[in-house]
């Protein structure tokens, strides 16, 4: 039985991959996740913010209240060298890639263009097989049309595109007017593939102290079913790979993302809660309901339950929602 | 081949031979040489190896006295071993020297030399610290500049290695220990031409070694002590010698030539000076100027001055000499004469030179400026036929008429040398720009560079000055710009202009730049008139830049450095603009570059832009202006304010006579309310419709700008027309009115009292009862309302019971605008003694951040109530604090008892009845309302003995306050209370006695700059802890809890302010030693100041600061008296570590190393936690749970 895959132009042995997340911060855990049979790795994102922010903080706080007092005249021991967020980000690359065979993707997380951008080619330099630029932007102003964003989005992912040769992929929002439009013109300006969906971090409010808080929940199945239905539309309209993320718990989340046309699934979740041993059991999970099923391979499936491949492909679009909505009866 | 040239300051240039020289380096941070230390501790961080390729051992110690000892040890092991030191310092390694140097042991001390406390604490330099050392054996090596104390270091380990005299190198503390100079360094292969390796394995084989063993530190008895003091004898005879010996041939190695006493003059002096340090830089290069226009003056600068070498002085002198002025930098009261003084007369003397006249005099002390026109004051004093002896040069003594007169318009000022004078704000990063255009300036072009910079005493808004001077030739000059000679002048903050005569600096000519936001066509009208005037008269070019409108726009904030940096080097013209501005942004990421790419590009914009703001400005003909340069204090405020501490406020102190000054270190109290000092950009505005009245933010107000009051409506009257308020909620106050009100021009703009506001909006949850708003346009009015407020009665202290936060916010605070950092974690707490019990306490203050802003000239913020009373505050020593506060403790005792007992006379009794006496003596003082009947008692007690003459009545008059309860407090910080003071501390809690120990635990030694102290949490980088302290840090509390009778309490204002408050009442309440242990976030820790309280509540949170009380009086009921206050630990410590700089920094520097550490600090809060769980349920006296 043929499990393989490929993905930005690497042929991976399933198409399980870890996707950006903590998991990837300790290179002992990447290596038991090779074991485990992991595809590949997506690391954790280096952000935007990360690149331009710890150097200012840093400096900030090295510099504050200096040269002010004669008797402290500094507050800190300068040491002269440090090796803020990118360099660890890069050193990690270096070292997950001595590590392990399998292919290690890096991931950029911003939303403007400049010069933090130069660290898509570093990530490279550091031996990356690829890229993944998660693109992470909560418009709130109301002067920004949907039009403006999505043209600076092109222009990030053409920037990031021009300065490195290996494959990008790019990360995107589900929140987005007409998703095909702008997976098409991001795909035009270089990106290899489209990873479906960025999960958002909700904030939560505490009524307590009246205050924001920040929310972190892992992923449900349920989750999917979005993304899903993306991947089934997108697949075979644009010229680039699909995965899915966000949401894959099971074997059979699997097969469906394979079928919806994705190249490869992405997990985080799962594995943060329920433990790298999940890879095996979800692969051969995979493998039995293949068996089952007499499927050779999941390269025959990528697709076939695509928007284009289904007998009715209006059960993607607005005629779904209808039926769903009627077949809904409130209990006696 | 001239090595390449660098400039460095002279603790650098003495570290960096000391640390390629020794072994071992001991430490302890004190001003002004904690730098070295400092220099010593990172470099070991770094691995860096000294001359022989091993990597010092740098440890830190508890105090100096810990540091000699360390040395003492490692020298007898055989180590070469070193360390850095000044002032109270030296004055602590003074027993072990005695030993290092009564047992031939080479080694060398380097001490930036600094005063010793006296009438008052000074951290500037002076030679009083070293002169206390010079009976110790040890030989005393002068240097008076940066190569000098770079040289000096390599001769002294040279020489004491050869004679076996340990030495002591100096230098002046900030003079020569701050000072930026450019120098010929010494190369590794010139130390180790230098050293003699031979002599270092003599020293090893001297050692203590169990495979040759021997005894050394006997005691001796009467009949050999004496004569194996004289064994020494020799070895001090042959010392000068072999000094002189090694200074030839450094000489022959370096070509800097140097002698045991260096003549510099005309050759047939008549009149010559005779001084050693710094000034003898003045002093050389004054009389060469005066030489050379024929006047037969000359210098002898004593470099060798222990042992003190008569035969070599005597022949250094010219033979035509008539008149000598010796010049000591120190002062010895009672004394015939000032040590170096008596030198010379006594070599004179025993050298049959009686013809010379000799006098002696006293210069800078405390760095008293000493000028080339002093020198020459000296030297003409010296013409005259009774020269003045044992005079003052540099002051005006109206007392004892010691001062001389001289001329301040003497100026020898070389043409060549350009000389600029820049006034910066602190946090404006002028001071660090400055230091990099130097560098710049030293080491990019051929001229030789010095810089200089003179700090305000306070940590928070203050005024910093910078003094740079270059040239084609070495700058000898180690002494301020003075009047009239700079030819050019910045002003970087435009509110310095009415507060500060800066133009006083420029010379004709000279340029002006300034930061105004006013334009080129509009500066000129908003100038102060004497500003116009100066411009000018002096005929000035001014230029103004809108140095904060480029900082905004290049995201740099308010630091304004390389924006002034860039329109320096534009004016000046010391290098091509080009060029300038590539060196500015090679120094950019030299200083930046490590700490990533967004800070260097930063930076560099504000380059780009600083020079198309940069403009010239028209200046008109004529003065035009309507303002003037303003008081620096009220017209209202007392006398001795206006005319004395106001002059010292205006940075005008040098001109306050000796009979202004008390002649025993005695000033008032309440003086930092006539400093407004407007700190604040903005100002917390409150809004009575939302306010709950809680009194949080009066509780955490660092700086007591923000008071609540109660008071009759009826006073509204006279309200002005803005002034809030609204109807008091409180249930002992009904039918009163309540006001919170913020005085607008002491406010820091900290926000913690917004951050600690509860009240929120029910429909705009951002906007509370407490917001910030700007400062300018409320300035006036709330300045009217501020004062309309204080005129308000205080509280009736008997009607409040302040165990309630609400509550005891209404007592006054007694301790207001400190110049302490903004948002300081550690003044809350002093504060909250000052309101608790201010009117009857006494504090003994440790030496560190709470004595500077506590008790630094020019103002004290310990204030006084309406009735007179407030804290009476001292300041002892760092390391004695707990024994200064327990005398005080038994002296009130002693004197309650005596006055008891002279109540119990029967002729005292006649006079005041026994029912007056047995009151007196049965009062209940346990709250205000006891307290103020017996203070009513004691009045009617004096009031019934005045005027009876009768020697007992006088005594009981004399003692009769003793009787009102007295509250003594004994505060300082974690460097005090763990580490040099702990000794004293732990005896003073053993003793029993009933007094207050607060902790201020900032975790590290704040006031010298963030060195590690005991009190350091484990995983935090630290100075002297560079790599990540890798220890946890002491349990104090628990220490004490062993004791079982002293009251402990661990408090943390920001996570429970209910439980500081009862932790400050319950100790004061107890009848024994209480200690109190209180978490103070500090500037040291690297993060948002704002956010202290949160952070503070993390560090709970988390286990690492866990809240408790620990009573005694619990377990005299039998019950367990260890509470904990605070829930088990719910979130790890990294959440709340990595919020501050000095966690991350490890993270950034060596991760792994972090991350190991990090978890054992885990470890430690939780097992902290475990252990105090578990002490807290031990069942006591069998009488079941606790």
């Amino acid at each position: 039985m043929d499990l393989s895959t490929t993905y930005l132009g690497l042929t991976l042995k399933n198409p399980l991959i870890a996707s950006a997340s903590p998991l990837s911060q300790k290179v002992e855990t990447v290596q038991r996740l090779e074991e485990a049979g992991i595809a590949a790795v997506v690391m954790y994102s280096l952000f935007e913010e990360q690149i331009i922010h710890e150097s200012l903080e840093l400096d900030h706080y090295l510099t504050r209240g200096t040269d002010s007092f004669a008797e402290a005249l500094t507050y800190l021991p300068d040491s002269g060298v440090y090796s803020l967020a990118p360099d660890r980000y890069l050193e990690q690359v270096r070292a997950l890639k001595a590590a392990v065979d399998i292919p290690i993707i890096g991931s950029l997380n911003g939303v403007s263009k400049g010069g933090w951008t130069r660290y898509a080619r570093l990530i490279e330099e550091a031996g990356a097989d690829a890229l993944e630029l998660n693109i992470y932007y909560i418009p709130t102003d109301p002067d920004l049309s949907g039009a403006e964003l999505e043209e600076a989005y092109v222009e990030l992912v053409a920037e990031v595109k021009a300065a490195i040769g290996i494959p990008l992929a790019v990360k995107l929002s589900p929140f987005v007017t007409a998703l095909p439009h702008l997976a098409r013109r991001l795909v035009e300006a270089g990106a290899d593939a489209l990873v479906l969906f960025n999960r958002f971090y909700q904030p939560d409010f505490d009524l307590d102290e009246l205050e924001i808080v920040p929310h972190l929940e892992l992923s449900t199945s349920a989750e999917m079913l979005l993304p899903l239905r993306w991947i089934a539309i997108l697949h075979g309209q644009i010229q680039a790979d699909l995965a899915i993320t966000g949401g894959v718990h099971s074997g059979k989340d699997v097969l469906k993302a394979m079928m919806a046309g994705a190249r490869v699934a992405m997990m985080a979740s799962e594995l943060l809660q329920n433990g790298i041993q999940r890879v095996p059991a979800i692969l051969a999970e995979i493998q039995k309901w293949m068996q089952e099923h007499e499927y050779e391979s999941i390269r025959q499936m990528q697709g076939s339950m695509s928007r284009q491949a289904v007998a009715e492909p209006a059960a993607f679009e607005r005629a779904n929602y209808m039926k769903v909505l009627n077949s809904w009866r409130e209990l006696p | 081949m001239q090595p390449k040239m660098i400039t460095i300051d002279g603790n650098e240039a003495t570290a960096s031979v000391a640390y390629r020289l020794n072994e071992v380096i001991a430490i302890y941070p004190i001003t002004p040489s904690s730098p070295m230390g400092e220099f010593a501790d990172e470099w070991a961080a770094k691995k860096k190896p000294n001359l022989w390729g091993t990597v010092p051992t740098v440890v830190e110690m508890q105090s100096e006295g810990g540091a000699a000892g360390a040395v003492h040890g490692a020298l007898q092991a055989g180590a070469l071993t070193t360390t850095f030191t000044a002032s109270q310092g030296l004055l602590l390694m003074i027993p072990n020297m005695y030993k290092i140097a009564g047992e031939l042991t080479s080694a060398v001390f380097h001490v930036a030399s600094r005063s010793v406390a006296a009438q008052a604490l000074s951290i500037f330099g002076d030679h009083s610290d070293v002169m206390a050392t010079r009976q110790t054996g040890f030989a005393l090596l002068s240097s008076g500049s940066v190569q000098e104390a770079h040289d000096f270091a390599a001769i002294a380990q040279a020489a004491t290695l050869k004679s076996r005299v340990p030495f002591l190198h100096f230098f002046d503390g900030f003079r020569t220990s701050h000072e930026i100079n450019k120098i010929v360094p010494l190369s590794d292969d010139d130390l180790r031409a230098l050293i003699d390796e031979e002599l270092i394995r003599q020293h090893r084989a001297r050692a203590l070694s169990p495979d040759h063993p021997f005894i050394r530190g006997t005691a001796q008895n009467p009949d050999v002590f004496f004569q194996a003091r004289e064994t020494v004898n020799p070895y001090y005879a042959a010392c000068p010698g072999i000094v002189q010996e090694t200074m030839d041939a450094f000489a022959k190695l370096t070509g800097r030539s140097y002698h045991l006493f260096d003549y510099s003059g005309h050759p047939e002096a008549e009149r010559v000076l005779v001084l050693m340090g710094s000034g003898g830089e003045t002093a050389e290069a004054t009389v060469k100027h005066l030489a050379k226009a024929g006047e037969k003056v000359g210098a002898i600068r004593v470099r060798l001055y222990r042992p003190f070498s008569a035969e070599h002085f005597v022949a250094a002198l010219p033979e035509t000499v008539r008149a000598i002025a010796v010049l000591d930098r120190t002062k010895e009261p009672g004394s015939a004469g000032e040590p170096l003084y008596l030198d010379v007369v006594n070599a004179l003397v025993e050298n049959g030179r009686t013809d010379v006249t000799v006098i002696g005099g006293r210069y800078g002390l405390s760095s008293k400026e000493f000028t080339p026109a002093m020198v020459k004051g000296v030297l003409d004093e010296l013409k005259k036929a009774k020269p003045k002896n044992h005079f003052t040069i540099g002051i005006y003594d109206d007392v004892t008429h010691t001062s001389l007169e001289y001329d301040p318009s003497f100026s020898i000022e070389d043409p060549e040398t350009v000389r600029c004078v820049f006034f910066g704000l602190g946090s404006d990063g002028t001071v660090g720009a400055n230091k990099n255009s130097i560098k710049i300036i030293g080491e990019e072009t051929d001229n030789y560079a010095q810089g200089y910079f003179v700090y305000d005493s306070r940590k928070a808004g203050q005024m910093t000055t910078s003094h740079l001077r270059f040239g084609p030739k070495p700058i000898q000059a180690p002494y301020l710009i003075e009047k009239g000679q700079a030819n050019f002048v910045a002003c970087h903050q435009f509110s310095f202009l009415e507060r500060f005569d800066m133009l006083k600096y420029a010379r004709p000519g000279a340029v002006f730049l300034l930061n105004s936001l006013y334009g080129p066509d509009e500066v000129w009208d908003h100038l102060p008139r004497e500003v116009q005037e100066d411009i000018l008269e002096k005929k000035l070019k001014f230029y103004v830049i809108n140095a904060y409108d480029v900082a905004e726009k290049t995201g740099m904030g308010r630091r304004i450095n390389t924006i002034m940096q860039t329109c320096f080097f534009a004016i000046s013209g010391i290098l091509p603009r080009e060029q300038a501005i590539a060196e500015i942004k090679k120094a950019i990421q030299k200083t930046y570059g490590k700490r990533g790419e967004a800070v260097v590009q930063k930076n560099f914009q504000a380059v780009d832009m600083a020079l198309e703001h940069l403009h010239e400005v028209n200046v008109p003909d004529k003065v035009t202006s309507t303002l003037h340069r303003r008081p620096p204090v009220p017209p209202e405020a007392p006398e001795f304010v206006r005319n004395v501490l106001g002059k010292m406020i205006a940075f005008n102190g040098d001109s306050v006579p000796v009979s202004a000054l008390p002649a025993d270190g005695t000033y008032p109290s309440g003086t930092t309310q006539w400093e407004k000092r407007n700190l604040a950009l903005e100002i917390p505005v409150w809004e009575p419709d939302l306010c709950i009245q809680c009194g949080k933010c009066v509780f955490v107000c660092p700086h007591a700008v923000i008071r609540q009051k109660v008071y009759d409506p009826a006073l509204l009257k006279d309200a002005p027309a803005t002034f809030k308020h609204t109807d008091a909620k409180f249930k002992e106050f009904p039918g009163m009115a309540y006001t919170i009100q913020v005085s607008p021009e002491d406010c820091t703009g900290c926000t913690l009292c917004v951050d600690a506001c509860p009240a929120k909006d029910k429909s705009q949850v951002g906007r509370k009862a407490l917001n910030m708003a700007p400062q300018p346009p409320l300035r006036k009015q709330e300045a009217e309302n501020w004062a309309f407020f204080l005129s308000l009665p205080d509280v009736d202290r008997t009607k409040v019971k302040p165990s309630t936060i609400k509550n005891s916010q209404l007592l006054r605070p007694l301790f207001e605008f400190s110049g302490a950092c903004a948002g300081c974690g550690e003044t809350p707490y002093l504060k909250l003694i000052s309101q608790l019990f201010g009117d009857r306490a006494i504090i003994a203050n440790a030496t560190g951040c709470s004595s500077i802003y506590g008790g630094n000239l020019p103002t004290t913020p310990w204030a006084v109530d309406s009735h007179g009373r407030g804290p009476a505050w001292s300041n002892s020593l760092f390391e004695d604090n707990a024994e200064f506060g327990l005398g005080m403790r038994l002296t009130l005792d002693k004197q309650n008892e005596y006055a008891r007992e002279l109540l119990q006379d029967e002729a005292i009794r006649r006079i005041i009845g026994d029912d007056l006496a047995q009151a007196l003596l049965e009062a209940d003082q346990s709250d205000e309302a006891g307290i103020q009947a017996q203070r009513e008692r004691v009045a009617q007690l004096k009031e019934k003995l005045a005027g009876k003459d009768d020697p007992r009545v006088r005594e009981l008059l004399s003692v009769a306050d003793s009787l009102v309860r007295k509250s003594v407090w004994i505060v300082g910080g974690d460097g005090w209370a763990y580490d040099i003071g702990y000794g004293g501390l732990d005896h003073v809690l053993a003793s029993g006695r009933n007094v207050n120990v607060l902790v201020m635990d900032t975790q590290v030694y704040s006031n010298t700059g963030g060195q590690s102290s005991k009190a350091t949490p484990r995983a935090a980088v630290a100075k002297f802890s560079a790599k990540g302290k890798d220890l946890p840090r002491k349990d104090l509390g628990l220490m004490a809890m062993s004791y079982g009778y002293v009251y402990v309490a661990q408090v943390a204002l920001g996570a429970n302010d209910a439980h500081t408050l009862k932790a400050f009442l319950e100790a004061e309440a107890y009848e024994g030693p209480s200690l109190i242990i209180a978490y103070s976030h500090c500037i040291a820790h690297g993060f948002d100041m704002a956010r202290g309280l949160q952070q503070q509540k993390l560090a709970v949170q988390s286990g690492a600061w866990p809240l408790f009380r620990y009573n005694p009086a619990l377990a005299a009921e039998g019950k367990n008296p260890l509470i904990i206050d605070s829930k088990a630990p719910t979130i790890p410590v990294s959440e709340y570590a990595y919020n501050e700089t000095r966690f991350k920094m490890l993270v950034q520097t060596d991760e792994q190393r972090a991350e190991q550490l990090i978890k054992l600090a885990q470890q430690d809060a939780q097992s902290r936690w475990n252990l105090y769980k578990q002490m807290a349920s031990i069942r006591y006296n069998g009488q079941g749970e606790a």
